[in-house]
């Protein structure tokens, strides 16, 4: 339950669905490519877009390279007649808090959420370097992989890590990812054999990066009787919270993260036995920061689809932490979940929800 | 049940064509210091912090909330980022508001900007997408042929326009925080202003400004601030498809959805005799008579007699944009909260020059994007 002193109102993840994570997708716009995610996450449950009150949408303008990249894929949608409908520049799971804090009033009981982004268009390391300070950073095109191979320095140097162990949180993701058919990178190396993998930005190796992805992702909120209604076994949402920390990299500790651990406490990751954490962590070494964060031990079993490691959507990989811990209650596999979102360079923010399965 | 949500504290720059004596985090800072101050609080009293504005690319800053956070004290908090195309000012203090209503904040900052003068949002506008028709003209020339559609559809005569641009122009004299002071405006200055888009000459359209404005929304139980509360009665959001044939560009089914949802909510039944004074988005003239006739304060097809009767003057029944509006000062991302902050400083008595007597329920709107967009909130002096 949340720290603050208030009731939460039970909200279900009632549907998920996501796209094929591809390399590049080229065949389709933004629209094309979102039409069956939606229609998949409405189909799942057999309910139509007027069976939701509110659409929230999670996207950023510089993956298409162009402004209002938002509009026209609302048009996978189709809103006619006119809906109530917002637009996050987040990754979907700020998308799906937005449309959870609307529902915690109470006076609507269901949402569609959904993101999208093709990361092929672009230099997408070069594009991420414009979310730092325009003036005193940017200027100087630090890319991300570099931003990110200081984290993993900063790590080893604290004696928290070694390379071996970002190399074992590679296999072991993409060993996962095996069984995750909507993956894009999976594959069963042994971490002795990743470390002879050469340096991208020293001491990140080619295994400890994410791979560069298209794709979409959707889930639709319930409370009250459409939530019972649409599931035998909901998901419910008893925890939420996202927190911030400052954009200077030189101020701020990159082995630790306690903005997740803020939200951690914030959400009660720590009030249950956790069995699965889905963890929004692009690269390997980030799954450490924050397994640490977040305060799991060595019996949650972390990333089970594979994570950012096998497929890293921009804009949706955080939404769909959320979706595959929901679904592993769902399956009944687990009981209580956490999972994960995080943006900006070398996790400055980050957002953590709590799912237990209902009776 | 949703919490009651109240206006406590409002902050705006001085908005210009060029706020180049400040970064984008110190224009932001410069709303949201004038925002606390009002509400007589500090950054620590702050649970979140909600921002928004229209496109990253018009000033080149990707997702401008990671880099902005430490200037609004949001580090250590939970801070949210908002984009829904022109409408995203009044979206954004929609979303903060919830975040009040909903119970779970106390006090929530938010804050929406633009600096146009770090970039070209022309340019950024008018970027060649794949199977898109090109928007070369910018905002301009795709709301031209609404105009004249809307003029032959009603039979307004020409000049209905230019007396907008000049009695927004006359108000924002009243603002010192506007962009636009013309002194000298008169219906033969904005007639000899050269033809942008025909009917549309340039004194008629909005124009490029930076700019920021901020407020602070609490919970009933956190209310402070050197003025009374502006409480909120109604807030709604409507959106409606881009390439759909059955859309009404001139009177948008979205809009008329969104008043009635809000209306519904504040209990409003005739707007122009209940509410004392209105802030609608209105960045072309044109803009006035259509939303007059799309917010029902008036009849279709009598929204321009009520902009040539005087109504909407600051001295008339029912005056809209009394701040000067979108035509005196434009920071896009901006400009939308403007509208919702000025109602708020309206029925707080807090307007200064341009306050309008007795200012007790207003409405602030928000349109974007081709007027698919929509936001609207409705404030008042009294409790809901």
């Amino acid at each position: 339950m949340s720290a603050a002193a208030r009731a939460v109102r039970p909200v279900s993840i009632a549907s998920f669905a996501q796209s094929q994570n591809v390399r590049k997708d080229d065949e389709r716009n933004e629209v094309e490519g979102l039409m069956p995610v939606i229609a998949e996450v409405f189909g799942n449950i057999g309910i139509t877009k007027d069976d939701v009150d509110f659409i929230c949408s999670g996207s950023t303008d510089y993956l298409i390279g162009g402004p209002f990249s938002f509009v026209m894929a609302l048009d996978a949608v189709g809103v006619w007649p006119p809906r109530s409908e917002s637009h996050v520049e987040m990754d979907g799971a700020w998308a799906l808090y937005e449309a959870w804090v609307l529902l915690q009033e109470g006076e609507i009981d269901a949402a569609l959420v959904y993101s999208f982004g093709r990361s092929s268009l672009g230099d997408l390391s070069e594009i991420l370097t414009l979310q730092l300070d325009p003036y005193y950073e940017a200027p100087m095109w630090p890319d991300i992989v570099s931003l990110s191979a200081l984290q993993a320095r900063a790590l080893i140097d604290s004696g928290k890590a070694t390379e071996a162990d970002f190399a074992a949180v590679a296999s072991r993701s993409r060993r996962d990812a095996l069984s995750n058919p909507k993956s894009q990178v999976a594959n069963d190396i042994a971490p002795e054999v990743l470390l002879q993998d050469d340096y991208v930005v020293a001491p990140l190796r080619r295994h400890t990066l994410p791979p560069i992805t298209d794709g979409a992702a959707a889930v639709v909120l319930a409370a009250g009787d459409k939530a019972t209604a649409w599931s035998d076994r909901p998901v419910w949402i008893t925890g939420f919270d996202h927190r911030i920390e400052t954009h200077s990299l030189g101020a701020r500790d990159l082995t630790t993260s306690p903005s997740t651990a803020k939200a951690a406490e914030v959400a009660g990751v720590a009030a249950g036995k956790v069995d699965v954490a889905e963890i929004h962590a692009p690269f390997a070494h980030q799954e450490l920061i924050l397994a640490e964060a977040l305060g799991l031990d060595d019996s949650v079993a972390i990333n089970p689809s594979g994570g950012a490691l096998a497929a890293n959507p921009l804009m949706s990989a955080g939404l769909i932490r959320i979706g595959e811990a929901a679904e592993r209650i769902r399956s009944g596999a687990a009981d209580r979940a956490v999972a994960h979102a995080t943006s900006g360079p070398c996790l400055q923010q980050n957002l953590v929800c709590v799912l237990e399965g209902g009776a | 049940m949703a919490e009651r949500c109240a206006v406590i504290g409002v902050g705006q720059t001085h908005h210009k064509a060029k706020r180049d004596d400040v970064s984008i985090a110190g224009l932001v800072r410069e709303a949201a210091k004038m925002a606390l101050a009002d509400a007589d609080l500090t950054w620590s009293d702050i649970d979140a912090v909600v921002i928004g504005k229209a496109p990253d690319m018009f000033e080149g800053n990707m997702m401008p909330e990671i880099y902005l956070a430490p200037a609004l004290g949001a580090v250590g908090k939970p801070m949210f980022r908002v984009h829904t195309a022109g409408s995203v000012g009044g979206s954004t203090a929609l979303v903060a508001a919830h975040l009040v209503s909903s119970g779970i904040h106390k006090r929530v900052l938010t804050v929406a900007y633009e600096k146009q003068s770090d970039s070209d949002a022309m340019w950024a506008l008018s970027v060649p997408q794949p199977f898109a028709a090109p928007l070369l003209a910018g905002a301009g020339g795709y709301f031209a042929p609404h105009i004249r559609a809307y003029m032959r559809r009603s039979g307004a005569p020409d000049y209905i326009g230019r007396m907008v641009a000049v009695k927004d122009r006359k108000n924002a004299m009243r603002n010192p925080y506007a962009h636009l002071h013309l002194a000298d405006i008169d219906m033969k200055m904005v007639e000899d202003s050269m033809m942008l888009w025909d009917p549309l000459r340039y004194l008629e359209a909005c124009p490029s400004s930076d700019g920021a404005a901020a407020m602070v929304l609490a919970a009933e139980d956190a209310v402070s601030g050197n003025y009374p509360p502006a409480w909120v009665h109604g807030m709604a959001m409507r959106s409606e498809p881009t390439m759909f044939a059955g859309r009404d560009q001139i009177n948008p089914q979205a809009g008329r959805d969104c008043s009635a949802d809000v209306y519904r909510q504040a209990g409003v039944t005739n707007p122009r005799e209940q509410f004392d004074c209105a802030e609608v988005y209105v960045p072309f003239s044109w803009y006035e008579p259509m939303w007059l006739e799309n917010l029902g304060f008036c009849d279709l097809g009598d929204g321009w007699k009520l902009t040539e009767s005087g109504a909407t003057a600051f001295d008339g029944d029912i005056p809209w944009n009394a701040s000067g509006g979108v035509l005196s000062s434009n920071p896009i991302g901006a400009s939308g909260m403007l509208r919702f902050l000025e109602v708020a400083m309206q029925v707080r008595g807090q307007a200064g020059e341009h306050q309008v007597d007795g200012a007790k329920l207003a409405l602030g709107q928000a349109y974007g994007g081709g007027s698919q967009f929509f936001s609207m909130w409705v404030v008042g002096s009294a409790k809901p």
